[in-house]
Order: structure tokens, then sequence, then C-alpha cells
């Protein structure tokens, strides 16, 4: 049945669709596939899957997928603790907040990474001599601490503050919060209940999108854990992949499947999430 | 009081109707004065619509009953309690909204039974109550469907079911057909005044619609500007207007200048006796409604016809005055086509006391 119905949709293609369809399928498929071959050419017209097995043995593999996978996660948190609330406060008390709100959530689009990381470097070594003999300098080793490096979670979040205003403003902009509060109230929910049984559930899809927006910028930044010297999944990779040319392109794929996955997962969670609270 | 209807299972809906009193409430927003001073007071099972221009404060004084908004100083009574210290979730009074307010996430079910489940009334019980909720509302065949699968009508019922699932002491609904087409509006008005008639809920109801107000309340409150002009049955506001304003605003009138004769007017060359007062100074104009003004053909009358829309029975002409004063006069249509239009006509008004107000500049 459902091979029928994607045959009937597959036959009302009209033909400009479907050569601007191939063109982007031979875009992103070609290279992939070529690469795919490459790692896994043993030259003499076989198959090997070393690069592969090497890399999945290989020293610190786990550690940085770890790290990043951490990270995501943390980044993910603190970024919807800090917007949702902020987001819901000034639509509901404070509407005339929303354009200062969205300025300074913009802000980082316009403040280069290498100058952000550069800014946090200066500050990472003058504080510890500033503070040296005071209860802070103990706050600056700890966030550099290499097993979850807070200097780089603070970093990621400044990062993907614009783009996960976005997808909750969006959301936000679909729903009528005031309404669906106040009708929730009336009901007999507190606040806080109004807004987790209520207001949240509607913002399923923007919640996720943000965080798949942000998860994908997180374990694919580069810049910034580099200069600070941390070994997230993206540094170990560039580090790692550099001995053998097999092997880099065997890293590029494992990276590209870990992002997939990923945010593969979070969008089943999320669907079934909505399944759930509908049944 | 109409005795509250009870459910199949015998658990009565509306379990006492409340008496609501609003005391000197006045609600600022900066400069603006929303509410100035609002005395008014809604009878135990009472439909009273609160019906006024955008902006008379009609909306505020809702959203300051269900807690929605803070008032500045006054009170506001339910059952002789001030209510304004007791936070919304608390207040005990549905509302149903303007806009579509179902939660979009839930089923039609779910959102009747919300307002059960913040209670921690058990899941049995509280999907027993939200069917019979929605059998009221004629919707049973509903149960499992979300807000986007239901018509505009069909959401705002489930929004009354919703609104009547914690057995309120008040209902109040924030123009609630506004949002609704012509027909649908017609069915979900009489809809919702059987029942509040079967339950015998007090019901707070704003509108700016007058033909809603007039057909569904048993009384009607007109506020301007955040003051009350009149609060009364809408036959006597339609035939006694307290004011130029509640005239003017309830129905149709015509303004026709008139001269001051001692203690009463002359219109037409008649003496008038006036309803009210007269004012002390300034030039002086009847308030005619178009079924009180009479019509005549007459070669020299001093009114000419300008204008006929057919209403059926009746048909409503428009007649010019010499000084360009315009009015209108409702005939029955056999009469009316003895006036075509540019035939003059003689004008008569009605052999009782009218009402008067002083002279608005530009005749109607």
């Amino acid at each position: 049945m459902a091979q029928l119905t994607s045959q009937t949709a597959l036959g009302r293609l009209r033909p400009g669709r479907a050569g601007v369809l191939l063109l982007a399928a031979i875009y992103f498929f070609v290279p992939m596939g070529a690469s795919i071959w490459f790692s896994i050419d043993d030259y003499h017209g076989g198959i090997t899957f070393n690069a592969y097995t090497k890399l999945l043995g290989a020293p610190g593999f786990l550690d940085a997928l770890y790290l990043s996978l951490e990270l995501a996660a943390a980044t993910v948190v603190v970024l919807l603790l800090i917007l949702v609330p902020a987001l819901l406060a000034a639509r509901l008390g404070s509407p005339r907040l929303r354009p200062v709100i969205e300025v300074m959530c913009s802000l980082p689009l316009v403040v280069p990474v290498v100058a952000l990381t550069t800014g946090i470097v200066g500050v990472l070594r003058w504080g510890p001599e500033y503070f040296a003999n005071s209860p802070f300098f103990q706050t600056f080793v700890a966030i550099q601490n290499p097993d979850l490096p807070a200097v780089l979670l603070i970093a990621y979040v400044l990062m993907a503050l614009p783009f996960a205003y976005r997808a909750l403003d969006g959301g936000l902009r679909g729903v009528d919060v005031v309404t669906l509060v106040e009708a929730a109230r009336n009901c007999g929910a507190s606040y806080p209940r109004a807004v987790f049984s209520v207001v949240l559930p509607n913002l399923r899809s923007a919640l996720l999108s943000a965080s798949v927006l942000t998860v994908a910028l997180v374990l694919g930044e580069f810049t910034t854990a580099s200069i600070l010297g941390f070994q997230p999944f993206s540094v170990w990779i560039n580090s790692y992949g550099k001995t053998d040319g097999q092997m880099s392109v065997a890293v590029s794929m494992i990276s590209l499947l870990v992002v997939w996955v990923v945010l593969l997962l979070m969008s089943v969670v999320g669907n079934r999430g909505r399944k759930a609270a509908r049944s | 009081m109409t005795t509250a209807a009870t459910v199949p299972t015998g658990v009565p809906l509306a379990p006492g109707s409340a008496t609501v009193e609003f005391r000197s409430l006045r609600r600022a927003f900066g400069s603006t004065v929303a509410l100035d001073g609002l005395d008014l007071t809604v009878h135990p099972g009472e439909l009273l619509a609160l019906l006024g221009p955008s902006g008379c404060g009609k909306t505020t004084a809702l959203r300051i009953l269900a807690g929605f908004e803070s008032h500045d100083s006054g009170e506001v009574l339910v059952d002789g309690e001030d209510v304004t210290r007791i936070p919304a979730h608390k207040r005990d009074a549905g509302m149903v909204f303007q806009s579509y307010s179902l939660f979009p996430h839930l089923t039609a079910l779910d959102n009747v039974s919300f307002g059960l489940k913040m209670r921690g009334v058990g899941k049995d019980e509280r999907r027993k109550r939200a069917m019979e909720l929605l059998e009221l509302v004629g919707l049973p065949q509903r149960a499992a469907h979300f807000p986007h699968q239901m018509s505009g009508g069909q959401q705002q019922r489930i929004a009354l079911a919703r609104a009547l699932a914690l057995q309120p002491r008040v209902l109040l609904l924030d123009e609630p057909l506004s949002a609704l087409d012509a027909k649908v509006r017609l069915n979900l008005r009489e809809e919702i005044r059987r029942l509040q008639q079967e339950l015998g809920i007090t019901t707070l109801f704003v509108t700016h619609d007058q033909e809603e107000a007039l057909s569904m309340a048993d009384r009607v409150a007109v506020l301007r500007s955040g003051r009350l002009e009149q609060c009364a049955t809408p036959s006597e506001l339609y035939a006694r207007p307290a004011t130029a304003f509640v005239a003017e605003f309830v129905g149709t009138m015509s303004r026709i200048p008139a001269v001051r004769a001692g203690e009463s007017v002359e219109v037409f060359g008649r003496r008038h006796a006036v309803d009210g007062t007269l004012p002390v100074a300034g030039d002086l104009e009847v308030l005619v409604r178009p079924e009180n003004v009479g019509l005549s053909p007459a070669v020299d009358g001093p009114a000419v016809v300008v204008g006929a829309s057919f209403l059926g029975a009746v048909t409503r002409l428009t007649v010019r005055l010499a000084d360009g004063t315009t009015v209108k006069a409702d005939l029955p249509t056999e009469e009316a086509a003895q006036l075509p239009i540019g035939g003059n006509a003689d004008v008569t008004l009605p052999d009782r006391p009218v009402l008067v107000d002083v002279r608005s500049g530009a005749g109607q």
C-alpha cells in the first residue's frame, strides 16, 4: 500500500521538479557514496572496514564522543531553561520587552566565533591572575574542567541563542499563549501548571526544533573548542583523521552518522511524545 | 430563580447561582480610564449583558471579575465576598473567551475534563462528567476530536461545556459569538440562552452587538466611558432609554430639531411632553425611533422621501426635511408604496413624551 502511494506520488512529480530533486540527490549522495567507497576500498578490488574498526577502537574516541554529547545535552537544557521562561514572561507580562529580547538574542549572530573565543581566552588569562587570592580563582579553574568544560558550555549557549530563539519565537507566534494560560487558570490551574500542562505541550515542535538546531551546532563546533584546548568529537576527528587519508574519510562518515542518529532519535522521541500526549 | 438543571447522573450542574456586585469599580490604563466607578448588581440566575462600544470598559469589568485584570479601587463581590484578592484559578467563575481558547493538544473530552483534572477528580469520574457535559451541549460524538477538527461553533460549545465543568457560581461570556458566521451565531445564541435558563446560572455576557444583547439577556447594562449609563430589561431599554447615548446605541434613532416651549417642546408645530428632564440651555432635538415616526403623502409636505429599504413586513423610508435633517420612518410595506422616492410627505410624531437632547451639530 505504502509502495503504491509512493509510486503514485512519484508519478505525479512534474519533470521540472523531478529534475531538481535528481540534481539535489546527486549533489548530496554522490560525494557521500564516493567517500564511503574510498574509505572501504582495499586497493585490490575488494572492500575492507579496517579504517572503521581501527577508528572505533582508537584512543580518545569514546571520551570525545561522550564529551560532545554531554555538552550538547547541557547546552540544550541551559538554553531552554533560560529562553523559555524569558519568552513566556515577556508574552504574558511585558510584551514591550519582546523587541529587547529579540535584539539581545540576535547579538551573537554579529559577533564572529573567533572574536567571541578570543574574548573568552582573554578573560581566562586575566581572571586567574586577578583573582589569584580569592575564591573566584577556583571558579576559573572549575569552568575549565576538561571533563565538562563550563566555559565551552557558556560559549555554546551564546552561539546557539539566535537559532533557538528563532525556533521558539516562531512556535510562540503560532499559539495564543495569553488566552491559553487564562483559559487554563480559569479551569483551576495555577500559573506553573498552566505553563506545563497547556503551553509547553503546544510548543513541542518549537522546543524540538530549538533542541535539534542546538545539538547540530554543538556537535559540529570546532573553532572555540580547538582554540580553548578542549577535545570534543569535532576536535578529536580533526586531529585523529590527519594520520591517514582513508581514516580521515572514515572519521567524517562516522561524524555524519553520529549527528544524524542523534537528530533522528530526537525527532522520533519528540513525535512519540506528541502522540502519547494526544492519546 | 430558576431551579438548577441536572444531567443524567443527577448531579446538579450549577449548584448555586451567585449575586455579583461591582461597587465603585475603577481601573485606568495609564491615562485611559477603562472603568470609572462602575456600580452594578447581577442577580442570582440572571443573564446580564454588558453592552457598549469598544473601549467602554465592559471586557475590563469581566476580566476583573475573572481575576485576569487588577483594579485600582472599588470592590467586586460574589455572594457578598470581595473576590478581588482571590487568584484567578480559585475564583469559581467559568469563562468562555472571544477567541477560540480550546487547548489544541487535547481532545474535546480532555478539554472539558481539564478543570476536573486540576481539581484532582479521578479519571473515571471526570470522563463521565465530561461526557455528560458534551451531551448537554449536543456534541458527544465529537469527544475524541481535536479542536482543529471542529468548526468554530462547535469549538465554542465545547468551550462552554469546559466552562461549566467545574460547576461555577458565575458564568462569564466574553463576546463568545463574535468570531462566528451569522447563522451559527444565531443558533449558538439560542443554545446559550437555553442552557443558561436550564442551569439557572448567573451569567455575564459581554457584547457590542445590541441585537445579541437584547435578544438574550434578562437585563442589559449599557456602559459608556467606563460608567453605567442604564441597566434595564431589553424592552425598557428600547422603549424608555435613560439617556440620548443609550437611545442611539440601542436601536435606530432620528434626531429632529425642536423648539423649547416652556416645560415641553414643539416639533412640526405640535407640542410634546418631555420624557425626563429638559436640558437647561442649548438648542434642542427630539430623538424618535423609526417605528414612532408617521409619514403620509402630501403634495406640499415638509419632507421629501430620499430613500427606501425593504425589510419584509415593513419598509424603512428616509425623508429629508427643509433644513437638511434626515429622519427614518418604518411603515408597513403597503403604506410605504404610497410614498415614492422624490415625493413629499407630512411627518408626525407620536402623542407621547419624547426624549430630548441638546443639538449635536450634524443632524441625522
